[in-house]
């Protein structure tokens, strides 16, 4: 069995990144773009863990395992904030989220 | 073709499909339920990876958690349809070029360096036989300040959800 | 046949994932017949009695009306998320229990020597804990694509409750982690292995704490994560219409009413292996006199299903009873095959712990009223998690106790 080099894993690493920047900048909703956001931690996560098999080593593992707990309290408290907001300005578009625009 | 390289193509390309449906989806329920279906997916590259425990972990934190409150979060706001706004010229006709090339080119420099190493399935040392009690060591030794960094991290996201959901009370 | 020897674990484990799917969904189907049966002896009366002898073909009836009912969907409902919903709640129900060892012998299948399981994981435990978490949104989805008042708030409290009662039911499980030292499920029987008394619920001694606080968390969070009562109130006739799945209709319904035994079934088998050693039997291992034990078991329920042919039935219903009485005669004498004898022991002890803790949950059900939800929360909360928390600190403590002096 012939196995899968790790560039494959940092191709597909880099496409979900990118795919996660354009979510990001062209989405208008504020839960879309912080999906776009764990999007985006998910792929550096896959990074991670394909170096730490290529050097066969354990840190990149813990890393990922701290990277996931720091996106889940993260999660925790910008929803928080979204909900916070979605009742202030009773909408979700984050072009109504303007009030500090010049 | 070998049945590494098989499940890796399926599952690869059924993460960059979720990621796709992601940034396509006009609802944001099934912006998340791709999201969901790219987590997975990845959880299973990460078993394809030999890293058992982390693909545990991140079905049960990540899709089955944090997804959760998403989800949630989305029924709480019964987030619908988005609005839909033109974009200008500039974001068009620059932006979505420029955002591939950035694609190409971190694809690019990933995968230079990384040539000559593969994912050899029965590797020797770190990763052998119990990976799961030497990441527990690792964790519990060498990052331990860490792992009581990110419990207290933990702790002030509780009480800053707490207090933001409160509100004026 | 080529393809069979030259993918000889593929194969197997097709035939074995079609024979656990066959008997799974027989019994899902027979486990409400069995609900409803012991619901009724609990209130005084008999339960599904006319179809089929003592009500034994009424899941069959059942499941012909579940087919031949109207399949609605609900205006204005998000067609996909609306599908999908029992579709993910009943796979993933069903999909844990490929990770469930039946017992420790070694059959063979298409002449490959096989395990009793189909898939033998080395993280197995976390496996299982990531499907089930997996499986809230089968009830959030629902709730949610159903445009509908109740569902929706049916479908946030019901997931609510479940991903609360998630984390008490893993820290109560962690204390039996630190005793058996492994994930995986075969391990962690095999560390039970002696009689009742080195059951990791009981077991005591070097390296043990009796996980009998941990079992009763353990329990509790199964009921209340399983939506069943007393913790059902998400689902209530009298509170909410019917809940999370008030718009399914036909077989969407039945799909959920499945997961919901399937995810019992799953929790049940969990409690056995975890805290009542899985397949070991409750005698010590020198008494062989055991090995008889199942087929002796079946041959007295075909004793007494003849006797009740021969007295109580009459017409068709004692043909059919009859013909159950000449099934589980004719099981028993395999029981008794020297070939089979050696293989049936552990999968027998098995069944017969999941089936007692299968009437421990109906029993229940009959039994006790429904919490109120806010009742319901502050206890996964504020009771169950801190006591499942002092569980795993006390066995963690007495565990390592006599290690702690070395470093003095």
């Amino acid at each position: 069995m012939s196995a899968v080099p790790i560039s494959y894993y940092l191709v597909l690493s880099a496409i979900l990144f990118g795919l996660g920047v354009i979510a990001f900048v062209f989405k208008r909703n504020i839960i879309t773009i912080f999906m776009a956001i764990e999007l985006m931690l998910n792929a550096v996560n896959l990074a991670f863990v394909a170096f730490a098999r290529a050097h066969n080593q354990l840190d990149g593992l813990v890393f990922v395992f701290f990277v996931i707990v720091v996106a889940a309290a993260e999660a925790a408290v910008g929803l928080a904030i979204v909900i916070t907001i979605a009742q202030n300005r009773q909408s979700l578009n984050i072009e109504r989220v303007n009030l500090l625009k010049f | 073709m070998s049945v590494p390289f098989i499940l890796f193509f399926v599952f690869a390309g059924i993460a960059v499909a979720g990621a796709v449906l992601l940034i396509v989806a006009r609802e944001p329920i099934h912006s998340a339920l791709s999201l969901i279906l790219v987590m997975v997916s990845l959880a299973v590259l990460y078993l394809l990876l030999g890293a058992e425990f982390i693909a545990a972990v991140q079905i049960i934190v990540y899709a089955g958690a944090i997804m959760v409150l998403f989800v949630f979060v989305i029924m709480l706001l019964n987030a619908g349809v988005e609005e839909r706004t033109d974009w200008s010229k500039l974001a068009k006709y620059a932006g979505l070029p420029l955002a591939g090339f950035l694609l190409i080119e971190l694809a690019y420099w990933l995968a230079r360096p990384a040539a000559g190493m593969t994912a050899a399935l029965h590797a020797a040392r770190g990763m052998g036989a119990a990976p799961t009690r030497a990441l527990s060591e690792m964790l519990f030794r060498d990052y331990l300040f860490p792992f009581e960094a990110t419990s207290i991290l933990i702790l002030i996201a509780i009480l800053g959800a707490l207090v933001l959901a409160k509100g004026d009370e | 046949m080529e393809f069979i020897a030259q993918h000889p674990i593929l194969v197997v484990s097709l035939v074995k994932i079609a024979v656990l799917l066959l008997l799974v969904l027989t019994v899902l189907a027979y486990l409400s017949w069995f609900e409803r049966k012991v619901i009724a002896h609990i209130q005084s009366r008999w339960g599904p009695y006319y179809v089929g002898a003592h009500g034994l073909l009424q899941p069959l009836a059942d499941g012909l009306k579940f087919l031949f009912k109207e399949d609605l969907t609900p205006p204005g409902a998000d067609r996909f998320v609306y599908v999908l919903a029992p579709l993910l709640a009943l796979s993933l129900a069903i999909t844990t229990l490929a990770l469930i060892p039946f017992g420790p012998a070694t059959i063979h299948i298409l002449g490959q020597p096989t395990q009793l399981v189909i898939a033998n994981v080395d993280i197995g435990l976390l496996f299982l804990f990531a499907i089930t978490s997996i499986g809230v949104y089968g009830v959030a989805l629902a709730g949610w694509s159903s445009n509908s008042k109740y569902p929706l708030l049916g479908g946030l409290r019901s997931s609510a409750q479940m991903i609360s009662y998630e984390v008490s039911l893993t820290v109560s499980v962690v204390g039996v982690l630190l005793v058996a030292g492994s994930l995986n499920f075969n391990e962690i029987i095999e560390g039970q292995r002696g009689a009742f008394w080195h059951w990791n619920v009981f077991r005591a001694g070097h390296g043990a704490f009796p996980q009998i606080i941990g079992f009763l968390c353990y329990a509790t969070a199964a009921i209340a994560e399983t939506n069943r009562v007393p913790f059902d109130l998400p689902e209530g006739e009298t509170e909410l219409v019917a809940g999370f799945h008030t718009e399914y209709s036909s077989f969407k319904f039945a799909m959920f009413f499945m997961a919901e035994y399937a995810n019992m079934v799953t929790v049940c088998c969990l409690a056995t292996i975890l805290f009542f050693g899985g397949w070991l039997s409750p005698f010590p291992e020198s008494w062989t006199w055991q090995q008889y034990l199942p087929a002796a078991a079946l041959l007295v329920c075909a004793a007494y299903l003849a006797y009740d042919t021969a007295v109580n039935m009459r017409g068709i219903a004692r043909i059919q009873l009859a013909v159950v009485t000449v099934l589980a005669a004719g099981i028993g004498v395999l029981c008794l095959i020297p070939a089979v004898m050696p293989v049936i022991q552990g999968p027998f002890w098995f069944l017969a712990k999941v089936a007692f803790f299968l009437f421990f949950y109906v029993w229940t059900r009959g039994t006790l009223p429904r919490f109120r939800y806010d009742q319901l929360m502050a206890f996964g909360w504020k009771l169950l998690l801190p006591v499942s928390l002092v569980n795993l600190l006390v066995t963690g403590l007495v565990i390592i106790w006599p290690q702690l002096g070395r470093h003095g």
